[in-house]
């Protein structure tokens, strides 16, 4: 992602802002993303509508409460009836239209080679490099340009609720082709009784009116959410050569979007929420990614990665770390097995869960004890 | 007529050496304005043997020695052009002229100006730069560096054995001061010059290795005995599949900038190859302007082979090692095109 453009301002200019505020509406070609405001203050200078800009572009100024105060302590915030106009220049917190998309790196490149990347079209994040250091150089950028222009012209961009396919499926073949080029993947499997769980939900629904009735999924990802505490070394990102593990766990859940493409957006600490709020935001998650609703830090804090493709009826899902996560997990359908307990054999519901995660920060020992974590909670779905 | 044969419609194999004594000699004949003076060039034939022969053919009115008193005979050379002589100064070797900067710098490139245009100062200073014959810290070091700071000047670094045999005449015809640097190892080496050719310029730089239908990978930009260095590195690297332009400056001051970034913006990648320290050497002045103009063309970091910053060495192992080598070249070279 490059570029994106404002196409609705949610405060006019002089409105005060507090952090956490909606402020705008972006689009980008991972589709409209509500813009958040992280400051305290008055928002002003808002960027006209509809006007293409890079990634990192001042959007507004928020003058800040202590910027109102004469500059002797800038650090003291004050509150001021009068905001000081001529007061703007001087080092003004501004809002960039998203944090830096996970997948975006520093990557070293020649200027020539940023030169041909602009004159073709070509995101020089999206490459590899060849030169001195793994410096990206002329060639890198025109051998990229010469295998995208073997992949046949997109149509024209058609737009589905605020997305872009086209641009969506650019993204994702940016992030799926880095992944599968830098990351070593390994895969585990393993197969859980769901009989337990089962019948725990469905006591518990029978319990409840339909709108607070709850899903298996989302079993599986409290599940699968809590057990990261117990693993936390799949749990955060490749960075600079090394694991950097995040102490906040928010998984993002892969949700298909109609018409084509795919986004993961995050349910922030999923291992704290309470399974009826788990459910409520996992369908307001669902509801937002394919109506063009989301939020940018849902778009950006995944530290991980679920996906369920069991309402497909597949069995197993083998899946693609989004870069720069360290895991994936995959849930597959539950479907009625011959089990075999103490040497008497059953028909149980069971569920086919995977990990894929990054060889470097971690290893099968490892990926080994998350899954069996993840299998012993779903045991006591009534703890989760 | 003297000894050497004049001849020139047969092709001539000659040293860089016998190729300065020809250009003297031809100026001694061609201008009766000029003489040469400078230490031991007459009876001693010059510590280099290029004036040898020079004094029993036009006698000590135009083959002068002089005492060792650099600042001195360098001011009576200053003014000598001014009224109206075409002098042609020797100093023995680059390290002894510093003897004579102040007359180089604030009168030979400062008069012309100083007097309103009033006074030219046509007057050519030859002299022996850099190292590799086991001189000494006081014989072998780089100055043209240093010169080519100075507004005023041309600096020329002839590096083949045609620029030594005819650079000198156009030197003398430039109403300003030129100065000549010649490398020391480059006396003995011999080349066959091209008879059409029957004169040089002194602006601009000469690609002497050109890559196959105008692509290279790398441009080697060099001057003086780096020049025979980089042409051996280019043909290594040509068996390595790598296609280097071998750039010789000629030139220091006025620096052809053209020639250079039209290399660069072909191959995208430079090693500067300069026999001088590196710190605030001319190849930091390429190598900044390289970065000021064409910044976008680089593909690789500009690299630099420069002497070690030492005082150069006596010790034949420790000369070795502190001057710009081939294989540092084919090295550099290698590290900014590999795996492209």
């Amino acid at each position: 992602m490059e570029t994106g453009k404002v196409v609705q301002w949610l405060v006019q200019p002089g409105a005060q802002v507090r952090s956490g505020d909606v402020v705008a509406v972006v689009e980008t070609h991972k589709g409209a993303i509500d813009v958040e405001i992280f400051l305290d203050g008055i928002i002003e200078d808002l960027v006209p509508l509809d006007v293409e800009l890079k990634v990192g572009a001042l959007l507004a100024h928020v003058r800040v409460a202590g910027e109102l105060a004469a500059t002797a302590q800038p650090a003291t915030p004050l509150p001021h009836p009068n905001p000081a106009p001529s007061l703007v220049g001087a080092a003004v917190p501004t809002v960039a239209p998203t944090a830096p998309a996970p997948g975006s790196y520093v990557t070293k490149s020649s200027p020539a080679a940023r030169k041909r990347a602009r004159e073709l079209g070509i995101d020089i994040n999206a490459i590899g490099g060849s030169g001195i250091n793994g410096a990206i150089t002329v060639s890198d950028v025109e051998r990229a340009a010469a295998a995208a222009a073997s992949v046949p012209t997109p149509a024209s961009p058609r737009r589905l609720h605020g997305f872009d396919p086209d641009q969506m499926r650019l993204a994702i073949a940016t992030a799926m082709a880095r992944s599968k080029r830098e990351i070593p993947h390994y895969y585990l499997a393993t197969t859980v009784d769901m009989r337990t769980a089962l019948e725990w939900l469905h006591a518990y629904n029978k319990g409840s009116p339909i709108t607070k009735r709850i899903t298996t999924g989302v079993l599986l990802v409290k599940a699968a959410a809590l057990a990261l505490r117990e693993v936390p070394e799949l749990n955060g990102f490749w960075r600079d050569g090394r694991a950097v593990l995040s102490s906040e766990i928010h998984a993002g859940n892969a949700i298909s979007i109609r018409g084509g493409g795919l986004i993961a957006p995050a349910i922030h600490n999923t291992d704290t929420l309470p399974l009826s709020t788990l459910m409520q935001a996992l369908s307001e998650l669902v509801r937002r990614a394919r109506s063009g609703g989301l939020r940018s830090s849902e778009i950006t804090d995944s530290t991980i990665t679920f996906t369920s493709l069991g309402d497909r009826g597949v069995e197993a899902v083998f899946g693609v770390i989004y870069p720069p996560q360290l895991a994936l997990v995959g849930f597959g359908s539950i479907v009625e097995r011959a089990w075999a307990i103490n040497g008497h054999v059953g028909v149980h519901p069971v569920v086919t869960i995977t990990l894929a995660a990054d060889h470097r920060a971690s290893d099968g020992h490892c990926g080994a004890l998350y899954l069996a974590a993840i299998s012993r909670l779903l045991q006591t779905p009534e703890a989760l | 007529m003297g000894s050497i044969a004049m001849s020139t419609s047969v092709p001539q194999r000659l040293t860089y050496r016998e190729a300065c004594k020809q250009a003297i000699r031809d100026a001694l004949l061609a201008d009766p304005r000029t003489f040469v003076m400078g230490e031991d060039v007459g009876k001693y034939g010059g510590c280099y043997g290029v004036t040898k022969g020079l004094l029993e053919e036009f006698g000590p009115e135009r083959i002068v020695d002089t005492p060792l008193a650099e600042n001195g005979f360098v001011g009576v050379g200053i003014g000598a052009a001014m009224a109206g002589l075409r002098p042609i100064v020797e100093i023995m070797t680059c390290n002894f002229s510093l003897l004579a900067l102040d007359q180089i710098l604030n009168n030979a490139a400062t008069i012309p100006h100083m007097s309103g245009g009033q006074f030219a100062v046509p007057l050519v200073i030859r002299m022996a730069t850099g190292g590799g014959r086991q001189l000494g810290a006081q014989h072998s070091h780089s100055l043209e560096g240093w010169f080519a700071h100075i507004p005023g000047l041309k600096v020329l670094a002839p590096g083949t054995v045609e620029d030594a045999r005819f650079m000198l005449a156009r030197a003398l015809a430039d109403p300003n001061p030129v100065l000549i640097f010649e490398h020391i190892v480059l006396y003995n080496a011999e080349a066959t010059l091209d008879s059409n050719v029957k004169s040089v310029d002194i602006q601009h730089a000469r690609l002497m290795h050109a890559g196959a239908g105008g692509r290279a990978d790398v441009s080697l930009i060099t001057y003086g005995n780096s020049l025979p260095k980089c042409l051996n590195a280019a043909h290594i690297l040509a068996s390595d599949g790598i296609v280097a332009e071998v750039l010789d400056l000629r030139v220091l001051r006025p620096l052809d900038e053209a020639a250079i970034f039209d290399s660069v913006r072909r191959t995208r990648r430079c090693v500067i190859v300069d026999e001088g320290w590196k710190s605030g050497s001319i190849s930091a002045e390429i190598a900044a302007r390289l970065a000021e103009h064409a910044f976008f063309d680089l593909d690789a970091p500009i690299a630099r082979i420069c002497a070690r910053e030492v005082p150069m060495p006596y010790a034949e192992h420790l000369e070795e090692a502190a001057l710009p080598k081939v294989a540092d070249i084919v090295r550099e070279a290698h590290r900014l095109v590999r795996s492209n």
